[in-house]
């Protein structure tokens, strides 16, 4: 059997979509957008209700962690982010589906070390660089300012 | 008017990642990754709260806004309790998203179970 490269497949399968980038980016586009709009709604409504612009940011994103949570529960996250692609990555409804989708699919390997462990498998890395690219961040702030 | 700014900037990040997955290598977990340390380093160099302020969740809700947290929340410390913040500032500032989806995401994988695909 002839062995071919990635870019001969490439050649090979690309008549199969035209130009499917082009789809990609709109729906990333509008379903990205979209979720951004639902965050600002609950902001603003969270706000008028007197709450402090830090917190209403917390209920704004405590909501769409849950909503993500229930969608992707009844199988509807994984139908609209084969559409949207980054559209729905990379809000905070990714992260939340990056923790629940694999705990879900996992539970059968147990609640210790499937459920539990696998949870992390890609919220982990994600918590692990945030935290450490912030402190060492922090290091080199606080140093700047003179502290000590 | 501050919806249409959320919209917009916010499909605009979605954007470049999708053009990211679709033309280079990087899977989504190296992009959720990539997003939140640059989220982390522009908040500290002074040019993402800017974008906050302006664009609102659309800067905020995506994963960027994560980092943006994260690195605000160190700065906070800093102010606060000097270099002790340096460490506890970040966790303390995303204390309730992480919190969220970690018990979230307990509950609703003890309720449901991945459909068929």
């Amino acid at each position: 059997m002839k062995k071919i490269n990635q870019n001969e497949y490439q050649k090979m399968v690309s008549h199969l979509g035209k130009s499917p980038w082009i789809t990609n980016v709109i729906w990333a586009f509008f379903v990205g957008g979209a979720i951004c709009v639902i965050g600002q709604v609950i902001i603003d409504t969270a706000k008028n209700m007197g709450i402090s612009q830090e917190d209403a940011g917390c209920i704004a994103s405590i909501s769409l962690i849950f909503l993500s949570g229930l969608f992707t529960g009844f199988g509807l996250f994984d139908k609209l982010a084969k559409r949207a692609g980054a559209g729905t990555l990379v809000p905070i409804t990714g992260f939340a589906n990056a923790v629940i989708s694999p705990a879900m699919e996992f539970k059968t390997e147990g609640y210790v070390l499937g459920l539990g462990a696998k949870m992390f498998v890609i919220a982990g890395p994600v918590i692990v660089y945030g935290i450490s690219s912030s402190i060492l961040c922090g290091l080199i702030y606080f140093f700047m300012k003179g502290g000590m | 008017m501050n919806y249409l700014l959320a919209f917009v900037f916010g499909g605009f990040l979605c954007v470049i990642a999708q053009l990211l997955i679709d033309f280079t290598k990087l899977t989504p977990a190296r992009i959720l990754v990539s997003y939140v340390v640059a989220g982390v380093i522009l908040t500290f160099l002074g040019l993402y709260q800017p974008l906050v302020d302006l664009f609102g969740a659309g800067a905020t809700v995506p994963l960027t806004g994560f980092g943006n947290a994260l690195a605000k929340g160190v700065m906070k410390g800093i102010s606060e309790k000097g270099f002790l913040g340096v460490i506890s500032g970040g966790m303390t500032a995303c204390a309730a998203g992480i919190s969220a989806a970690i018990f979230f995401g307990l509950i609703f994988s003890l309720i449901f179970s991945p459909k068929e695909k």
